[in-house]
């Protein structure tokens, strides 16, 4: 059981990062009916957002102190984050806390991307057919990632999560099981309530305000809304920049459960990809329970008692889950009927 | 009737092809592509991209995961020099049928779907095998280190024959000649010209007649009674034997096998590839194999003081910016050139270079003879 609760546990961050990005990608394939193949590239974007702040925080000035010797005899070196200078005790913890704080960047830097990249890019691509949709994004996608490659190197970039957060929970003793038993990471148990609390915020976003509930008619009939006298158009531009926010977030909360690297967006979105398929094409609710149930099967999938009996399983489940679902149910868990059922 | 009873307009087209691949050592000279291992790259993804032209440009299906079937073709043609003979001949015919018979097995699922979902799955299984080659199958596919030939391998064959190759590591051979420089240049040569002769036929084909109607419209075809899948799993299965074959003859030119051929990046490739020459035309394909290939080689070798030489006639200060976003797309990053390439070609010219040339002579015979306006070359792929 402890094992069990365990393994529920160690899925749901991941799960969280899957269900973030699905949703996303559900969101703009409801609304503008295209495949953003750069969508990993959103959620890589929003990882170096991350990088970029800590970077920007831990500038220091270098002084020389000579009163202080090194072993070789020069003056030492004494390197104070400016922030530090400036700000003193809160400077500190501003640097402390720069995973969060990226946030704040990540935020509006995410937003005008993914707007600029709808009215620059994706808008010409609604009328041409799907196969194209899927190679502009794919050469975007390669654009995003190697221009990252370019500016940060190609090797992975450890981020730290805030101390207070570096610790693991006893997650065990406040349901009740043995002390010791079932620890987790704390910054990962943050991470899923992130997750959710995002998932929350947009489906409520959708469901009770006004623009929310344009746009759930613009997914369910398009031409319609627009007949309504609606310009659409405008509301999916943002629709898209949320999507970007929302994978940029996903990305810049997860950097320091997994260091970032270039190409950490293509790899998720792989999953996603099927994340979205098995969730149901379209379906909101669909994605992101396909997200965490994913990401939960998967970590049951790398113990090693699983392992044992089929070895390698942890590399392909999800797959294997998405061409039998695709196979029995092409619709997905939660599709809507008829949708992509062909 | 016959299968070889070609036209004479397509006679004349395959002889000019043969003869460009076979006098391709002098006529690339030129361009300083004139030497034996970018020939033989040459020719190997032409015939890659040859073979997913007959499934992406005939029948409109956009499959993401190609290179899984040339990943596995290079691992087969190993085992082949491993437990056969260094002879490429059965290596590169175990890696077709290998290759045909993955193919078989994953398009049959896949092809349940079209569209995108295709398109997913396809992706999909290409990620699921890659991650298998590294992990389970490790025993089959040496996981990172890749499938290398040993000196302690059987060779059955080899020893039937009383073939030796004492105390050195074997290299591949046809028999006694080797399968490095123009000797392996002019063996990838000669299948492609053999693959380009079989694309040819299925082009012109009541076969390839079929499978551009499911490209125009699949369900007009289902409306009058007839059954696709068969058709497009053919086409499938044909692509996935091209893609065999260009693994095996890879592992010929240079025996090792590595996952990361498998990779989607890999994948994503032969689309450009396609898509640059131009997708369901027959000399698009591999044009637009040679022309990646071909920058690949350019781009990469240049560095930062090759640059500053080329603007050298620059101000100081304008040299070195230019130098420092230059350097972005080249060498190391020459991945950007490829995908900024991608989305410019997709964006402008979605019909590739082959419309690009068909575009520039209607222009000319426009101006000349009022020819007519041409219909875009390509069909949308639903």
């Amino acid at each position: 059981m402890d094992a069990i609760a365990l393994q529920v546990l160690n899925g749901l961050d991941k799960g969280g990062a899957y269900a973030l990005i699905a949703l996303g990608l559900t969101i703009i394939f409801g609304t503008l009916g295209v495949v953003n193949f750069a969508h990993g590239a959103l959620f890589m974007l929003g990882a170096f957002c991350a990088v970029s702040v800590k970077a920007l925080l831990s500038l220091e000035a270098v002084t020389l102190d000579p009163n202080k010797l090194t072993a070789w005899g020069t003056p030492m070196e004494i390197r104070v984050p400016y922030v530090e200078t400036w700000f003193g005790e809160f400077g500190a913890t501003l640097l402390n806390y720069s995973v969060p704080v990226s946030i704040l960047v990540a935020i509006p830097m995410m937003l005008i991307l993914g707007i600029a990249m709808e009215r620059g890019l994706i808008r010409f691509f609604y009328k041409r057919p799907h196969a194209e949709q899927i190679l502009v994004t794919f050469g975007l996608a390669i654009v995003l990632q190697e221009i990252i490659k370019g500016i940060f190197g190609a090797n992975p970039i450890p981020q730290p999560a805030p101390e207070v957060a570096k610790g693991m929970i006893d997650f065990g003793i406040l349901v009740g099981f043995d002390a010791g038993n079932v620890v987790y990471p704390a910054w990962r148990l943050i991470y899923f309530l992130f997750s959710v609390a995002i998932i929350g915020a947009v489906f409520s976003f959708l469901r009770f305000t006004s623009f929310g509930m344009v746009v759930r008619a613009g997914m369910a009939d398009r031409e319609t809304v627009g007949l309504l006298g609606i310009d659409i158009d405008r509301r999916f531009t943002i629709v898209f920049g949320i999507a970007a926010v929302v994978a940029g977030l996903a990305g810049a909360m997860y950097t320091p459960i997994l260091s970032p690297d270039y190409h950490m967006g293509m790899d998720f979105l792989v999953l996603s990809f099927v994340v979205v398929v098995v969730g149901g094409m379209g379906s909101l609710g669909g994605a992101v329970a396909a997200g965490f149930l994913l990401g939960i099967l998967q970590s049951f999938a790398s113990m090693n008692e699983v392992k044992n009996i089929l070895p390698g399983i942890d590399q392909i489940i999800i797959y294997l889950i998405a061409v039998v679902v695709l196979l029995v149910r092409p619709r997905g868990l939660m599709g809507r009927k008829g949708m992509m059922e062909h | 009737m016959s299968f070889f009873k070609t036209q004479p307009k397509d006679l004349i087209l395959l002889l000019c092809f043969a003869v460009v691949v076979l006098l391709a050592p002098i006529l690339f000279a030129p361009i300083g592509a004139g030497y034996p291992d970018l020939l033989q790259k040459f020719a190997i993804f032409g015939i890659f991209a040859l073979g997913f032209n007959i499934l992406f440009g005939l029948t409109g299906y956009l499959s993401f995961g190609h290179a899984a079937f040339l990943g596995v073709g290079s691992y087969s043609a190993v085992w082949t020099f491993k437990l056969l003979s260094m002879n490429p001949l059965p290596a590169i015919i175990f890696a077709t049928l290998v290759g045909g018979l993955f193919s078989a097995l994953i398009g049959f699922i896949s092809l349940r779907r079209t569209g995108i979902y295709f398109s997913i799955l396809t992706l999909a299984f290409a990620q699921m095998s890659y991650n298998m080659a590294y992990s389970v199958l490790t025993p089959i596919t040496n996981g990172e280190t890749g499938l290398q030939l040993v000196q302690s391998d059987p060779r059955v064959l080899d020893v039937a024959f009383g073939r030796d190759y004492g105390a050195v590591l074997p290299s591949s051979d046809l028999f006694g000649i080797g399968m490095t420089g123009y000797p392996g240049y002019y063996f990838c040569g000669f299948m492609l010209i053999l693959c380009f002769f079989l694309t040819l036929r299925i082009f012109r084909s009541p076969f390839g007649m079929m499978l551009r109607a499911v490209k125009s419209n699949q369900n007009r075809m289902n409306y009058t009674g007839l059954n696709t899948k068969p058709y497009a799993l053919a086409a499938f299965v044909i692509s996935g034997m091209y893609a065999g074959l260009a693994g095996g003859l890879l592992a010929v030119t240079d025996p090792l096998a590595g996952a990361e051929r498998m990779q989607w990046t890999a994948s994503g490739e032969v689309v450009l590839m396609t898509i640059l020459g131009g997708s369901g035309t027959l000399l698009g394909p591999v044009i637009g194999a040679g022309a990646i290939k071909y920058f690949e080689n350019i781009f990469s070798a240049f560095n930062d003081q090759i640059l500053a030489q080329v603007y050298s006639f620059l101000p100081e200060i304008l040299q070195q910016i230019m130098v420092a976003i230059s350097s972005l797309f080249v060498g190391e990053g020459w991945h950007l050139t490829l995908g900024a390439l991608f989305m410019i070609i997709v964006i402008f010219l979605p019909g590739g270079l082959m419309e690009g040339f068909k575009r520039l002579r209607n222009l000319i015979s426009g101006k000349f003879g009022g020819g007519n306006g041409s219909g875009r070359a390509t069909a949308p792929a639903e």
